[in-house]
C-alpha cells in the first residue's frame, strides 16, 4: 500500500524528467527552424554561412570576413554572417566528414581536403579545378623562426642539421603546416645531393634528430618556441612568423630565409552537398572568389600571406623577400603521392622518426 | 609493557627528559604537516588562481572588461548559461529520482543501475564526445537517417553541447543522494504515508527537506562541472565561433590567438563562478554534517 503510493510518486517524477527531455527536443526543433530559413534565400533575408579554416587563418578571416560583407551588402542589399572555425587542419576536415555544415572549408593543404571525400562524396572531386591557381588565392611558404641576433648563426637548411642545433617543429602526422615544414627539407635535400633519395633521407633524419618536442599542431609549436623559450629555431609557415613577430615580441626574435624553400599552397572549396541542401551556393561562391578580387588579396598580403596578384604583390614586397621556391608537384608528384609515401603509418616519417 | 620498566627505574631528570622530548616531538610533528599542507596549498592553488587574475589585469581594467563584453564573448557565456540552465534542471530530477529508486527499494538490477550511474565519471571526456559523434554524425552516426529526415542538427550544433554536458554531469546529484537516503531509510515517508499523506505532500515535507542540503551540494558540483566541462564538449563543438563555443572553448581560442590577457580575463570569469560555487557548497556541506550529527544524537534513545 505504502510501497504503491511512493511507487506512483516516482512515475510522476519520471514524468517531469521527460517532460523537461521533450523541451530539449523542441529546443533542438528551434535550431532547425532557424536553419531553415537561412535555407530558403531570398536575396533580402540575412544569410549565414560557416567557413571551417586552419589554425593560422584566424586574423586573415577575421578582417576578410568584414570586407566581403560590406561587398555583398551593397552588391545584392543582402545580409551574410560569415562563421568561423580553426583547428588543426586535419581535424578540422574530420569535422567535416561527421557532419559539421561547412559551406566552405579553407584548409592548408589539398590532401586534407581530398580526404573529406575519402567515404562519401561530400564535394565534387574536381574541386581543385573549379578556382584559378589550384583554388589557392594567397600562398605561402616555409621559413625559420630564430632568437634575436641568431646566436646559432642559423642561415639555411644545413644548419639545422647541424649536431647541438634545437629544432621546433610540429608533428607531420597531425599538422598540416608540419608536413609543408618536412617536404620542403626534402625538397632542398634533393636539390644538394642531385636527387639522391638516401641522401636526401639522411638529411631530413638529422634534422628531426635534432626536434625535442613534436607538438600536434603549428600553433602549439609558435607557442613552445615564443613562450616556453624551448629550441633554436622555429620552422614556421611565413605568415605565422611574420604575425608571431608582429604580434608579439619583435625584439626577441628575427626570420630568417633559406635559400630554398616550398610553395604552400593552401587550397579553398564549396562544400557541394552542403551549400545545395541550405540553398547557399551563390554566396558561398562568391565568398571564395572575392578572395581573389583586390580587395581580397590585399587582406591576404596585410595577414602575411603572398598575394597571386602581381600588383599587391609589388606593393608588399618588403615584407615577401624573394625565394626560390618549388611546387609539392614538382618534386613529389602531388599530395596523395607525398601523403602515402611519407606521412601514411609505416611511411619515411615513422622509419626515420622511431630509428632516432 | 615489558620495554616500559627501564623507563620507570630511571633517575628523574632522565624521566622529565624523556617526557620533554615526547612533548616536543609531538608538537613538532603537526607543525611540520601543516606547514607542508599549507606550502602544497599555497603553491598548487593560491598561486595559481591569484595569477589567473594578475594575468586578467595585466593591460588593464578596460582591456579586461572590453574582453568580457566582446560579443563573441558573451555568446560564448550564454551558451554556457543556457547549458546549465538545461543541464541542472535535467541532472537533478534524474539524480532524485534514481536515488530514491535505489535508496528506498529493492528491485533487481539495482546494483546495475549504480554501476550505469557511474559510467560517466568512469569515462574519458574525449571518448564520451566520441560516442556522441558516432550517434549523432549526420553522415555516418547511428541516427544519421533519423536526423537527415527531420533536418534536426545535434552535434556541431547546441543540443550536442548540451547533451554532452548532460552526460558527463550525471552522476553528481545521485551520487551525493544516494548514501544520506539509505542511510535515512524509509520509516518517516511510511509514516507520513499512513497517516493519509499524498504522496506530493510526503515528498514536499518529509524526503525533500531531510535532503536538502545534500541535493544542493549535487546541485552545485553539477553547476560547476557544466560551467567548466571542456574534453566532451571539445570534441562535439566544431568551434564555431559565436554559435557553439562554451566559455572554457573560448578561453582556448583566445589563448591560442595570443590574446593572453583576454583569455585570462574570460578564464578569471570561470574562477568567480567556481569561487561562488565553493562557498555555497561548503554552507551547504556544514549545514548537511550539522543535521546528520543531531540525527544520530536524536536516534541514539530510539536505538
Amino acid at each position: 500500500m505504502v510501497k504503491n503510493k511512493i511507487r506512483k510518486n516516482i512515475l510522476r517524477i519520471s514524468l517531469t524528467g521527460l517532460l523537461i527531455a521533450a523541451n530539449l527536443v523542441s529546443f533542438a526543433g528551434c535550431s532547425k527552424e532557424a536553419s531553415n530559413n537561412q535555407g530558403s534565400s531570398k536575396k533580402t533575408e540575412p544569410i549565414t554561412i560557416l567557413n571551417v579554416s586552419y589554425d593560422p587563418t584566424r586574423e586573415l578571416y577575421q578582417d576578410y570576413n568584414e570586407a566581403f560583407q560590406k561587398y555583398w551588402k551593397e552588391k545584392t542589399g543582402q545580409d551574410v554572417t560569415v562563421q568561423q572555425s580553426h583547428g588543426g587542419s586535419g581535424s578540422q576536415a574530420r569535422t567535416v566528414i561527421d557532419g559539421n555544415e561547412a559551406d566552405v572549408v579553407t584548409l592548408a593543404l589539398a590532401y586534407d581536403i581530398d580526404s573529406i571525400n575519402k567515404n562519401k562524396e561530400i564535394l565534387s572531386k574536381d574541386w581543385q579545378k573549379r578556382l584559378p591557381h589550384n583554388s589557392t588565392p594567397y600562398t605561402s611558404t616555409i621559413v625559420f623562426l630564430v632568437r634575436k641576433g641568431n646566436p646559432k648563426n642559423i642561415k639555411d637548411w644545413d644548419d639545422l642539421a647541424k649536431p647541438g642545433v634545437e629544432v621546433i617543429t610540429p608533428n607531420p602526422k597531425t599538422s598540416g603546416g608540419a608536413r609543408w615544414n618536412y617536404l620542403a627539407a626534402w625538397g632542398y635535400a634533393l636539390r644538394k645531393y642531385s636527387n639522391d633519395p638516401e641522401k636526401a633521407r639522411e638529411f631530413v633524419k638529422a634534422i628531426f634528430a635534432n626536434v625535442p618536442v613534436l607538438d600536434s599542431g603549428a600553433r602549439g609549436s609558435t607557442t613552445t618556441f615564443v613562450e616556453r623559450g624551448l629550441g633554436d629555431v622555429l620552422i614556421a609557415w611565413e605568415n605565422e612568423a611574420l604575425l608571431s613577430l608582429n604580434e608579439l615580441d619583435k625584439d626577441k626574435f628575427e626570420i630568417v630565409v633559406p635559400s630554398i624553400s616550398i610553395l604552400a599552397e593552401p587550397p579553398v572549396a564549396v562544400v557541394d552537398s552542403v551549400v545545395d541542401k541550405k540553398g547557399t551556393r551563390e554566396v558561398a561562391e562568391a565568398y571564395l572568389e572575392y578572395l581573389y578580387s583586390d580587395e581580397g588579396q590585399e587582406i591576404s598580403a596585410k595577414n602575411y600571406y603572398r598575394p597571386r596578384s602581381e600588383e599587391i604583390k609589388k606593393k608588399y614586397a618588403s615584407q615577401f623577400p624573394e625565394v626560390e621556391l618549388f611546387t609539392i608537384d614538382e618534386v613529389f608528384g602531388g599530395w596523395d603521392k607525398a601523403q602515402k609515401e611519407h606521412f601514411d603509418d609505416g611511411g619515411v616519417f615513422d622509419q626515420i622518426y622511431e630509428k632516432k | 609493557m615489558a620495554g616500559s620498566i627501564p623507563i620507570q627505574l630511571k633517575t628523574d631528570k632522565e624521566a622529565a627528559y624523556a617526557k620533554k622530548r615526547a612533548v616536543k616531538g609531538s608538537k613538532l610533528v603537526p607543525i611540520v604537516l601543516t606547514t607542508i599542507a599549507l606550502l602544497f596549498f599555497i603553491l598548487m592553488l593560491i598561486i595559481p588562481l591569484i595569477s589567473v587574475f594578475v594575468k586578467a589585469f595585466e593591460q588593464g581594467a578596460n582591456l579586461y572588461f572590453a574582453s568580457i563584453t566582446d560579443p563573441i564573448a558573451l555568446k560564448a557565456i550564454k551558451l554556457t548559461l543556457i547549458t546549465i540552465a538545461i543541464t541542472v534542471p535535467i541532472n537533478t530530477v534524474f539524480g532524485l529520482a534514481a536515488a530514491w529508486a535505489i535508496a528506498k527499494f529493492k528491485f533487481k538490477g539495482k546494483n546495475l543501475l549504480i554501476t550505469f550511474i557511474d559510467l560517466p565519471f568512469s569515462i574519458s571526456p574525449v571518448v564520451a564526445g566520441l560516442i556522441f559523434v558516432l550517434l549523432f554524425s549526420t553522415s555516418h552516426g547511428l541516427f544519421a537517417p533519423l536526423l537527415n529526415a527531420l533536418g534536426i542538427k545535434i552535434i556541431f550544433a547546441p543540443p550536442g553541447i548540451i547533451i554532452a554536458t548532460i552526460f558527463v554531469t550525471l552522476p553528481f546529484v545521485a551520487r551525493e543522494l544516494i548514501p544520506l537516503m539509505e542511510a535515512q531509510g524509509t520509516a518517516e515517508e511510511e509514516a507520513a504515508l499512513t497517516l493519509g499523506a499524498s504522496g506530493w505532500k510526503t515528498f514536499w515535507h518529509i524526503t525533500l527537506p531531510n535532503i536538502k542540503w545534500a541535493l544542493l551540494y549535487g546541485i552545485m558540483l553539477t553547476t560547476a562541472r557544466a560551467a567548466g566541462e571542456f574534453g566532451a564538449v571539445s570534441v562535439v563543438s566544431g568551434h564555431i565561433r559565436g554559435l557553439t563555443n562554451t566559455v572554457p572553448l573560448h578561453v582556448e581560442i583566445l589563448y591560442n590567438e595570443y590574446k593572453f590577457s583576454a583569455a585570462f580575463a574570460v578564464a578569471s570569469l570561470l574562477t568567480l563562478i567556481a569561487l561562488v560555487n565553493l562557498i555555497v557548497k561548503n554552507v551547504a556541506y556544514s549545514k548537511m554534517n550539522r543535521i546528520h550529527k543531531a540525527g544520530e544524537k536524536k536516534n541514539v534513545p530510539e536505538a
